[in-house]
């Protein structure tokens, strides 16, 4: 049986299945018991499952990380919430010095199966310190997987995934996706793979790689191109690592040329990396340049109304970056 | 550890009084307003209020020079105001206006202000305190007599930085006066959910700070204990911890349904609204008279009037601005 949920529905229903189904698992994080969270994800499961599964923390998101970590390292399943992206940096350091490398500097020996949940994203005029997507941050540490669904249906049967997932999982969540997005969840148990992408829509002419909130605007645009005879392929990277590099080149052979869409900065982005993959990779196969569709080199997006628009990627620009593109 | 209480007899002039009182009401009047403006749809973001802790921010910044630096935590508007940066480039700030003092780059949270060696709101909980160890480290190199007012909240208290920061400021003795507003609540986690010593006094003593704790809605009281902390300061007996014990009377922004505390709760607190006891006692010692609070009242009302007039009128800064000010290297 399935319905339609929002996804930040599907987040909450996730969590609470999982932990009914796996003692191991319980939640930490800064107002997500009583409050049930500053978005509502884990409401109600304070009630449903008491405060020895649903720890209310201080305000301290590097001992939050590092106690999921410790945790981890015996056998429990933490799920930890960073409730703005913005708020991470605290955390970082046991991020990328301890989660990521913890596997590999134990030969083994320990694993850190742990979900670290990010609300992350911007354009809803929240300012400077309340709307970051930098899950490029992680991106560059082996070691990590970081997922970013765009559909309740991923979210919640990814959530599913990177709980039982034995390596820790940064899963980012997009605020401005949780209460508009809406689609078809099956009320049991599954899971939705981390790695591999999702071809949304089938075209020959172009290959539209992206990610995230941006993910609807591509389709729009490639709706809008189709009316103007382009045919886009549309490709989510719904997880940023590991990449799949074998759904995106197959797809770049087969349209020859390939726009990158993503909402961050573009600098040393998932952009380039992209780019790089599909150059190093696929050369042969190239009509034309890579192109980038991205957020603006500011540190961060500013709170003016007109200047949080201007940062802003939207169908336009994708329609008319896919359209000079398409023209090669 | 001491708390200061209200002493018997003001030790004030009716001047200074009537200053604080006005000092009060315009950070109760902006605030309102604001709130106003932002069921308006004039103001957008997150907005969060001071109200019911004007008390702490006024009669604290009392007791610094415009040579001291002042650093603030995102819930600014009254430490900005009491520092005597206009209501207008406050206001216009919060509208997203290029004349406000971050030309709309920051809202609310984010308020700067070189002149005034005002250096900044911080959204992220804690990370004004480390940078108060720098200018006061700055300002202790080059033998200056400036000391560096550090506010923060009791949520901010948790934070590594909170602790690495006392400790740096006592080891090297520097000339910082922290002022952690204990409002009880960290968003919606209250002080015994989110500390085990909940007299965040007391933590001082590890680290080797002086320190105190102060009635936050006694705004002489307050006036006295941060004239105390910083006199301690200046005479170069280091760092010093005053907590000024308030409390908030809205919810934490506006989006905050504030369902963890009890209506009964805020009320018991309401009935301390610092602006409203301070005239009382004004009032029965006869430095306060109907007549001059409804002056002040009119004078108050005329400024933030300004204020909103001037946000509505000021025009937005140019999108190819939007690049500006960015810093590093060029980009693409
Ligand atoms: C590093 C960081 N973590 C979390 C937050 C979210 N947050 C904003 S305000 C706040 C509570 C702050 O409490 P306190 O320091 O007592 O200040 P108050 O709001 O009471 O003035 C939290 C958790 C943040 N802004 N920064
Ligand atoms: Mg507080």
């Amino acid at each position: 049986m399935s319905r339609t949920i929002t996804l930040i529905e599907a987040v909450n229903e996730a969590l609470s299945q999982e932990m009914e189904r796996d003692d191991r698992v319980f939640l930490l994080g800064e107002d997500i018991g009583l409050s049930g969270g500053v978005f509502k994800a884990t409401d109600g499961l304070l009630a449903k499952f008491g405060q020895e599964r649903v720890l209310d923390t201080p305000l301290a998101e590097g001992a939050i990380i590092a106690a999921a970590i410790g945790s981890s390292m015996v056998g429990w399943r933490p799920v930890a919430e960073i409730q703005f992206a913005d708020f991470i940096t605290p955390a970082t350091d046991q991020i990328i010095q301890q989660a990521s490398k913890l596997r590999y500097r134990s030969a083994g020996g320990f694993t850190c199966p742990i979900t670290i949940r990010v609300c992350c994203g911007g354009g809803g005029g929240s300012g400077l310190y309340h709307s970051q997507e930098n899950a490029a941050w992680f991106a560059h540490e082996p070691g990590l997987k970081i997922v970013m669904p765009s559909t309740a249906y991923d979210a919640k049967g990814m959530l599913l995934a990177a709980i039982r997932d034995p390596d820790p999982v940064i899963f980012f969540e997009h605020k401005r996706l949780y209460r508009t997005v809406k689609d078809e969840v099956p009320e049991g148990d599954y899971t939705v793979p981390i790695g591999p992408a999702a071809v949304r829509r089938e075209g020959r002419d172009l290959t539209i790689l992206t990610y995230g909130s941006l993910t609807q605007p591509s389709l729009n645009a490639a709706a809008d191109l189709s009316a103007r005879n382009i045919e886009a392929e549309v490709i989510e990277i719904r997880t940023l690592a590991p990449l799949d590099k074998e759904t995106i080149l197959h797809s770049v052979r087969k349209t020859s040329k390939v726009l990158i869409v993503h909402e961050d900065k573009r600098t040393m982005g998932i952009g380039a990396e992209l780019a790089a993959i599909v150059s190093e990779e696929a050369f042969e196969d190239l009509d034309g340049p890579i192109v980038r569709v991205t957020g603006p080199d500011v540190p961060a997006i500013p709170f003016a109304p007109p200047l949080d628009k201007a940062w802003q990627v939207d169908t336009h620009m994708i329609v008319a970056a896919a359209e000079k593109l398409a023209a090669y | 550890m001491s708390v200061t209480t209200m002493p018997e007899r003001p030790p004030v002039t009716p001047e200074h009084a009537v200053f604080l009182l006005r000092e009060m009401l315009r950070i109760r009047r902006f605030e309102e307003k604001a709130a106003e403006m932002y069921s308006l749809g004039k103001i957008h973001g997150f907005l969060h209020l001071y109200i019911g802790e004007e008390a702490t921010g006024v009669g604290s910044m009392q007791a610094f020079t415009p040579d001291d630096a002042i650093v603030a935590t995102y819930r600014e508007h009254g430490h900005a105001l009491a520092r005597g940066m206009p209501a207008r480039v406050l206001m216009a700030e919060m509208y997203g206006k290029v004349t406000g003092c971050s030309h709309g780059h920051g809202g609310s949270m984010h308020f700067f202000d070189t002149n005034r060696r005002f250096y900044g709101g911080y959204a992220i909980v804690g990370g004004g305190l480390p940078i108060a160890i720098g200018l006061a480290l700055a300002d202790q190199m080059q033998n200056r007599q400036a000391i560096t007012a550090c506010y923060f909240g009791d949520g901010a208290v948790a934070e590594g930085e909170f602790h690495e920061s006392l400790n740096l400021a006592a080891l090297w003795k520097l000339p910082v006066v922290f002022l952690c507003e204990n409002n009880l609540y960290a968003m919606g986690t209250a002080l015994e959910r989110h500390q085990a010593q909940t007299d965040i006094s007391r933590k001082a003593a590890v680290y080797g700070l002086s320190a105190s704790a102060v009635d936050g809605m006694d705004v002489l009281a307050v006036e006295a204990a941060t004239r105390e902390a910083a006199a301690s300061v200046r005479g170069g007996k280091g760092p010093y911890l005053l907590e000024l014990r308030t409390y908030r009377f809205r919810a934490h922004s506006m989006a905050d349904p504030d369902l963890y505390r009890t209506k009964e709760e805020i009320a018991e607190w309401k009935k301390r609204d610092p602006i409203v006891l301070f005239q009382n006692r004004l009032r029965e010692s006869g430095m306060l008279t109907d007549e001059i609070v409804a002056r002040i009242e009119a004078e108050v009302g005329d400024e933030i009037g300004q204020a909103v007039q001037f946000a509505e009128e000021s025009p937005r800064e140019p999108v190819e601005d939007l690049l500006k000010e960015v810093g590093g290297q060029n980009r693409s």
